[in-house]
């Protein structure tokens, strides 16, 4: 049986990369005594696979990782247990039961995600928010994208499906996941380009707030939060109980 | 949420900013207003290096449990990190509080090789304290040395307030509780040092005058007040059952060199290898209860949930419930998951037996340490293995599926020959020979023999300290004999031959046996630019020979010079148990290739009885 459990990162954890969050969670697992699968062999790993990497420096609300567990374990008590085994700067938020096909895990329907991008002070012109919406007016954003061999065009409009200004912020909602992704980081790039400002990352602070699967039928899009797809286990745990 | 240091620019700037966040599991926190005592413990090194350090853990969590101290971590910032922290003049800061260094009581460097002795520097210059014990005021924090390195503190002598000599176990708590009535009493840091010098095992450096005799040597070295003792004694734990042990260590965010849970099975070794520091400094031989260690590991590994344990000892193989320990871990612990980690082994049926049980023999590599090529050697140097040891552990291995070998050598050991150096690529080869012994069809390909040189450095406390080193090229010298006799033999294309560097091994040479002078070459060469001189991507010999240059100071004098019987030592103020007696009578024995038992085989007499426990009593209660 598959969980899908969601957290959020935050704080100096920022700065701990996907890698170390991986192993972060392994020994969660192992602190926090959840029943998790393991591989064979001579190292056996834990079956556990993460939906998407967060960059150095995001904090999020929405990160997902889904494992294969060899016993059931009520929601509230595993994320009860994980958290007590969890620091400052990661929080569990849920933990539920996922239907057992492949192709249903976290990493292969991801579809989308969604951000908070908030310039530093200073950093945009007064009128940006206004610019920002001739900017994604245009029918096409060229950009040269870096992939591990070359660089090459594409046209990042078709990959942001939603955007809208929230008081001293950007929410953006693009694409993620392995057919079509875009980072964030690309869209403002593109803008300081538009506005004909040198581009730097460090110039914006990036917040994931959720990641979204791909429910609609007949190519029609219809985004749904990866945990909705997911539903709380409500066991009493016996072996508490007889503890 | 808990402030950082360092602002999110620096940190999305340098490499692995994870090394200077803190707030990693089982890291501790309280609040600053409630302690009395705030001790900044440093390993002058980066965080990846510090975290797999043991003793420091210990003392991390031996220090924490008291509720008038709040003892957090300091690593060295990595080169990145110190230009920025020099160029916008960030003051040097503990993880867990992240407040800066100069605020605490106590700043304490464990000082766990000579390599890092500039790191020191940087570490005290960062940290915004004068390099100098005798410029701190009351400003500053009492800085403190421990570890191996000061069995000799004289190089650093004139940097550190207080040296702490032997294991950290015994002597802290008074050392803190007497720092505690000096504070509440608003006593003055004399005062304090003056205090901290009656207490077995502390050292303070500038309670001693030093004189040197005509040719260099020293002359005397006498305490100048009433406060300072003639000689220090080495602290040992001799209750080891009762000693803290760290059950929940902090688990760091990214991999440490050492990201496992660490057993210490026991501590010193019976071997009594003559060039061996710790096989003397750490006597007598001290092993931990059985039963105590099933339910450290059950504990450590429940509190940390590393997937992997592993034993630390000197030679493991002398642990007297080895067998039981280890039954024990592989039938707990290797169906949940969990790597054992074997430390190097004597090779023989029941190592062989466990290793293929917790590794994939094919993949897996096999270790020896003969040390030296020739038996004629390794009887100079007292190491017990032989030839024959080696070819059966190897050949025993070879049948079990193995087919790869790792051999560790010295080089440049007291009386070698040049027939002593070709030994070691005609012990190698045999090794290879017989693996193709075994019948074509039931070997698993080639087989890879490794053998690695170090350069000999000899250490205070040794029955080598007597022994003179070469000049770097004359180690180069050797390696190349050694790498030529590899090219001459039958199976050449299954040996493999690297050696380490001989320019770190004469700079080691004199940071070993320094004297107080050595330290404003150290100074020196940290003005010039060295820093991180165990990494071989920052070290510079030019610089260091610079720094000899600029100070007028003669390498050679401390590395090449043939020291007498009588010799008085800058270490010798310090009382390890070991008598220089029995050390000299081994040099002794060295020289005529005798071998001494080692201490369960037959009593030598070294002097460790005297601490009235461990090897020395077994079997007599």
């Amino acid at each position: 049986m598959k969980a899908r459990i969601k957290f959020r990162k935050y704080g100096a954890l920022r700065f701990i990369g996907h890698l170390d969050v991986m192993r972060f969670f392994q020994k969660v697992m192992r602190r926090a005594d959840i029943p998790i699968a393991f591989t064979g062999g001579y190292s056996p790993h834990m079956v556990i696979s993460f939906a998407s990497p967060l960059g150095i420096g995001l904090s999020s609300d929405g990160e997902y990782f889904d494992i294969e567990l060899t016993e059931a374990v009520a929601s509230r008590d595993a994320v009860a247990r994980m958290n007590e085994a969890c620091v400052e700067g990661i929080e569990v938020l849920s933990f539920r039961k996922i239907p057992d096909e492949k192709k249903m895990t976290g990493m292969t329907i991801l579809a989308g995600a969604s951000y908070l991008v908030t310039p530093e002070e200073e950093v945009l012109p007064e009128d940006w928010r206004e610019r920002f919406r001739e900017f994604l007016s245009q029918p096409e954003i060229r950009i040269l994208k870096q992939t591990k061999r070359s660089e090459k065009e594409v046209d990042i409009r078709p990959l942001i499906y939603g955007w809208e200004i929230r008081e001293d912020s950007l929410y953006l909602q693009t694409a993620a996941g392995s057919a079509e992704n875009l980072k964030p980081d690309l869209v403002m790039h593109a803008f300081l380009n538009f506005l004909g400002l040198k581009g730097d990352p460090g110039l914006f602070r990036y917040h994931r707030l959720e990641m979204y699967a791909d429910m609609g039928e007949d190519g029609a899009r219809r985004l749904v939060p990866l945990e909705a797809l997911g539903k709380d286990w409500e066991i009493t745990n016996e072996k508490e109980d007889s503890d | 949420m808990r402030k950082l240091a360092l602002s999110d620019e620096i940190l999305l700037k340098v490499e692995k900013p994870a090394r200077y966040i803190g707030g990693e599991v089982n890291s501790v926190m309280k609040e600053k207003e409630k302690v009395d005592i705030r001790f900044a413990m440093c390993f002058p090194d980066v965080y990846e290096i510090g975290m797999s350090h043991l003793g420091m853990q210990i003392l991390y969590d031996m220090f924490n449990r008291r509720t008038d101290v709040w003892c957090e971590r300091v690593f060295s910032p990595w080169l990145d990190l110190n230009r920025v922290m020099r160029k916008e003049g960030i003051p040097l800061f503990a993880l867990e509080s992240q407040d800066p260094v100069k605020e605490f009581d106590f700043l304490g460097i464990t000082i766990q090789f000579e390599m890092c002795y500039t790191n020191i520097l940087q570490i005290l210059e960062l940290g915004g304290i004068p390099l100098y014990a005798k410029d701190r005021t009351s400003e500053d924090p009492i800085v403190i040395g421990g570890g191996p390195c000061t069995y000799n503190p004289e190089p650093l002598a004139d940097f550190f307030d207080l040296f702490y000599i032997g294991e950290g176990e015994t002597a802290y708590e008074e050392l803190l509780d007497v720092y505690g009535e000096c504070k509440s009493r608003r006593m003055s840091r004399q005062e304090f040092l003056e205090r901290a010098a009656q207490i077995e095992g502390i050292y303070v450096p500038a309670f001693y005058d030093v004189k040197y005799h005509r040719d260099g040597t020293l002359a005397s070295f006498t305490p100048n007040r009433e406060a300072a003792p003639q000689t220090v004694k080495k602290q040992v734990l001799m209750d080891m059952p009762d000693s803290v042990y760290p059950l929940s260590p902090v688990v760091p965010f990214i991999k440490a060199t050492q990201d496992r849970v660490v057993l210490e099975i026991q501590r010193g070794c019976i071997r009594g290898c003559r060039f061996c520091q710790a096989g003397m400094i750490y006597r007598p031989t001290r092993e931990r209860n059985v039963e105590q260690l099933k339910e450290y590991a059950r504990a450590m590994l429940k509190n940390t949930g590393h997937e992997e344990i592993s034993l630390s000892s000197l030679s493991s193989s002398d642990y007297s419930e080895l067998k039981e320990l280890v039954t024990f871990l592989i039938s707990e612990f290797k169906g949940k998951g969990i790597n054992i980690s074997l430390p190097s082994l004597r090779i023989d049926a029941f190592s062989l037996d466990v290793m293929s049980k917790v590794q994939d023999v094919r993949k897996s590599s096999l270790t020896f340490a003969p040390e030296a090529g020739s038996q004629r050697m390794r009887n100079v140097i007292n190491k017990g293995l032989t030839e024959e040891d080696i070819l059966d552990g190897a050949g025993q291995a070879f049948e079990g599926g193995w087919n790869k070998v790792k051999l560790y050598f010295m080089l440049g050991l007291p009386s070698e020959t040049e027939e002593d150096m070709r030994a070691i690529a005609r012990l190698a080869d045999k090794v290879a020979r017989r693996y193709y012994e075994i019948p074509k069809e039931k070997r698993n390909g080639k087989c890879q023999i490794t053998a690695s040189s170090s350069f000999f450095v000899p250490k205070p406390f040794t029955p080598f300290q007597w022994a003179p080193m070469y000049p770097a090229e004359e180690y180069k010298r050797r390696a190349a004999i050694v790498k030529e006799e590899f090219q001459a033999q039958l199976n050449r294309k299954s040996l493999r031959y690297n050696w380490h560097d001989a320019q770190t091994t004469v700079l080691e040479g004199v940071m070993a046996r320094g004297d107080r002078r050595v330290g404003k070459v150290i100074e020196e060469a940290y003005r010039l630019g060295c820093l991180f001189d165990s990494w071989t991507e920052s070290f510079r010999y030019d610089l260091w020979g610079k720094a000899f240059e600029n100070t007028g100071m003669d390498l050679t004098f401390y590395t090449q010079r043939k020291r007498g019987r009588d010799e008085l030592f800058p270490w010798d103020f310090i009382d390890v148990g070991v008598s220089r007696k029995f050390l000299w009578q081994e040099w002794e024995r060295a020289m005529e290739e005798t071998v001494t038992p080692n201490c369960r085989a037959q009593c030598s007499g070294c002097g460790a009885a005297r601490f009235g426990g461990g090897v020395c009593y077994e079997g007599k209660n």
